[in-house]
């Protein structure tokens, strides 16, 4: 017998865990506006770097820098701060009325709002978002009005969803918001779907997927890149690495071995990677892969490094698993200071200014919040009429939910 | 009217679909230039074109995905699963998916897919090419399941399906493909040209989602089946002298309870036939539900012929079978006096 070594088994495990410092040191971030800018016609192959690259556009001091800098004028560049804001309040209302017993359950954002807000004004207002539940920001920065994403969280009256939904699994059609799944990755194969059927139709809307660095491991990520890649779709397909899925770090997924990113050029998908808290940078970034997606030039991967700065949900206490200091140890901070530092440093934007724009977005979700709760809570006032319960399972009622609404006594 | 298969009714539902409706696309592992591993697409591409009917990577799940996706766009998608013992990566878009999106959104989306899946045994394809996993769809709110056994029915069927504005799981019995297999694999195999059912108009028509079609009226017991079982249990009931009044179900989901409570009412009796697998099939249903409406009628315990509860066993096909022989015993049982 050969003298083999014995093997080894290797499980991931994170640099750091509860009680330890976290220490972020071993990431590298290249200076903003390092990395270099192709032309949407680059191949797949000739662009591979840039999937382990990190594109940056401000940098420390909120200065614009490189050829990925979009020049978006200070009004389009207020208004994304302001939708990212608003979702921020919208998020810590809605935590404290779970926490008042008024919904069962909440998810934030914190942290990542640049991912979504940036990305929705990067696309055009028709284009189809197939989103996962932290990408409320779309919806915010589409115009949707809070008090309807307050009324599906509360499940009350006013819920278009008639209560069958848990929290934060929105919809909306009209806003080009595709009905949320609790089933991850299922929507990032659908979006290449639904890009398909309007490449098909000769249409010039293009469609973006979301998934998160966990769900990556899920067969539809592959099913989306396979597919999108055979035929071309028109579509944006992303990657949110905000470092955790509930409890598991990113290593647990397979970010240790390579980024997710990378998980492209496999596939002939170009690929980029790019600081999801630097709002510019995300904003040029997916106009890039939109640009190439409405030309006909197929899909882009885009993998957008954040760091989920909230609990996974208001079920979830991350003290138990990561360090306590590590969002203030992330080295790409804060999405809305950062933004915030880069209008005030072109001389757009004051403090004052700021402070006002946070008082705004409070009182209108405090509004909302009020309009929310008369049309009821989870558990009080009034909510969708039960009857519905049995409704729109099929487009008209079959005869087994007819006699099952009856034994209900309805 | 000509006489077809059921693979070229099947193929006559598409073209005419594909012909009527822009938005009908076809799609699946094989189905495109080769016109699928048992020919049900074959010529559609050189009519329709790559756009509208293509080969699929092999990836049950995506396939199902991009139905969904599709659908939500709007258009009706066909999507083939080459065979149904494949559809379980698809389990998740259809169960999760396809089947919820009507509900969770409060129907601002739905999901008017098909889904094809050829299934059931006899062709010696082991236990990864013979299973019949309706009962794993027909549990499932929201989703539509058939079965046709013949290819009047298979073609009307599935334009209605198609047409559907909710997704529906459509399984094609392949070994009806080329005739009415009575369950004897001993004797010549007999072409359905010689069948009134093959009779297929060439146009559009539809045979209604959830209504069940008497294939033998009869008055000594009730036996409720679909698919390939509605020819084995003609073959029991010719076999065994029992005036059996034998009802294809053809839609599971919705089922057509009122046809099933009808005619136990009148017979007193119930056999239930399918060829899947006993424990929890989709027989337990049906068997319930005559048990809800007819239990005051009953003269003899409800019986089933099955599948046995193990996986499809290729060199014993015929053991495994449930063959107008376990068919026969089973209506005989029913009926004699003394019940079973």
């Amino acid at each position: 017998m050969p003298d083999h070594p014995a093997l080894q088994l290797h499980i991931p495990e994170p640099k750091h865990r509860p009680g330890e410092a976290a220490d972020f040191s071993h990431i590298r971030l290249p200076k903003a506006g390092s990395v270099e800018r192709p032309l949407i016609t680059t191949s797949a192959y000739d662009i591979r770097e840039l999937a382990f690259q990190l594109i940056r556009v401000l940098d420390d001091e909120g200065s614009p820098k490189g050829a990925w800098d979009p020049g978006l004028d200070a009004e389009t560049l207020k208004r994304g701060l302001r939708a990212m804001l608003l979702t921020r309040a919208y998020d810590e209302r809605m935590v404290r009325m779970q926490r008042q017993g008024k919904t069962s359950f909440y998810m934030k954002c914190t942290g990542e709002e640049a991912v979504a807000v940036a990305q929705a004004f990067a696309f055009e207002r028709n284009d189809m978002f197939f989103p996962t539940y932290r990408q409320q920001g779309l919806l915010i920065a589409r115009d949707w009005p809070i008090l309807d994403m307050m009324c599906q969280v509360y499940s009350n009256s006013g819920d278009r969803l008639k209560g069958r939904q848990m929290p934060v699994m929105y919809s909306s059609r009209e806003a080009g918001f595709f009905s949320i799944s609790g089933n991850l990755g299922t929507q990032i194969s659908q979006a290449v779907g639904w890009a398909m059927a309007s490449a098909y139709k000769g249409d010039t809307r293009i469609a973006s997927g979301w998934i998160g660095d966990g769900a990556t491991a899920e067969p539809d990520f592959h099913y989306a890149l396979t597919l999108a890649s055979v035929y071309h779709a028109p579509v944006v397909l992303n990657v949110v690495n905000n470092q955790w899925a509930i409890s598991c770090y990113q290593g647990i997924a397979g970010g240790d071995e390579s980024t997710f990113a990378s998980r492209g050029i496999g596939y002939g998908i170009p690929a980029l990677r790019v600081d999801g808290n630097d709002f510019l940078a995300v904003f040029a970034v997916t106009r890039w892969a939109a640009e190439r997606a409405r030309s006909n030039l197929g899909p882009t991967l885009i993998e957008l490094f954040t760091y989920r700065a909230a609990a996974h949900s208001t079920s979830d206490d991350p003290s138990r698993y990561r360090p306590a200091d590590e969002y203030e140890k992330w080295p790409l901070g804060d999405p809305v200071d950062r933004l915030k530092r880069h209008l005030v440093a072109a001389g757009a934007w004051s403090n004052d200014e700021h402070q006002a724009m946070l008082a705004e977005v409070d009182a209108q979700v405090r509004d909302a919040g009020k309009q929310a709760e008369e049309l009821g809570t989870l558990n009080h006032g009034p909510r969708p009429d039960v009857r519905t319960m049995f409704e729109d399972v099929l487009k008209e009622v079959p005869w087994n939910l007819a006699r099952q609404r009856k034994e209900l006594g309805l | 009217m000509p006489s077809m298969n059921m693979v070229q009714a099947l193929n006559s539902a598409m073209d005419v679909l594909l012909e009527r409706d822009p938005n009908v696309l076809i799609f699946g592992e094989d189905v495109g230039y080769f016109g699928g591993v048992f020919r049900v697409t074959d010529g559609l591409q050189k009519k329709y074109g790559r756009q509208r009917v293509f080969d699929t990577p092999i990836a049950e799940g995506g396939i199902v995905a991009l139905a969904v996706g599709m659908g939500a766009y709007g258009l009706r998608p066909v999507a083939e699963i080459q065979f149904a013992d494949y559809i379980y990566p698809a389990y998740d878009q259809l169960v999760s998916e396809a089947a919820r999106i009507r509900y969770r959104s409060g129907a601002e989306w739905w999901c008017p897919i098909t889904v094809r899946a050829p299934c059931g045994g006899g062709i010696f394809g082991g236990q990864t090419h013979s299973q019949s996993p309706e009962a794993l769809f027909t549990h499932v709110c929201g989703l539509t399941t058939i079965m046709p056994s013949n290819p009047y029915d298979a073609k009307g069927l599935l334009i209605s399906a198609t047409e559907d504005d909710d997704p529906v799981v459509f399984f094609e019995p392949k070994r009806l493909y080329n005739g009415p297999f009575d369950g004897h694999p001993d004797r010549p195999a007999t072409p359905w040209a010689k069948h009134p059912m093959s009779e297929v108009p060439e146009g559009h028509y539809r045979i209604p989602i959830g209504k069940a079609s008497i294939v033998r009226p009869g008055a000594a017991v009730t036996v409720l089946t679909y698919g390939t079982m509605v020819h084995v249990s003609l073959a029991a009931a010719a076999e065994t002298g029992i005036d059996a009044e034998i009802i294809d179900l053809r839609t599971l989901v919705p089922v057509d309870i009122e046809a099933i409570a009808a005619s136990v009412n009148k017979t007193g009796r119930c056999v239930i036939v399918h060829e899947a697998t006993r424990t929890s099939g989709y027989g337990a249903e049906l068997s319930a539900m005559v048990q809800e409406e007819c239990f005051f009628k009953l003269e003899a315990p409800i019986e089933r012929v099955t599948g046995w509860d193990t996986p499809y066993p290729h060199a014993f096909e015929w053991q495994y079978f449930p063959g107008p022989a376990r068919v026969g015993e089973a209506l005989r049982r029913v009926t004699s006096d003394g019940g079973a």
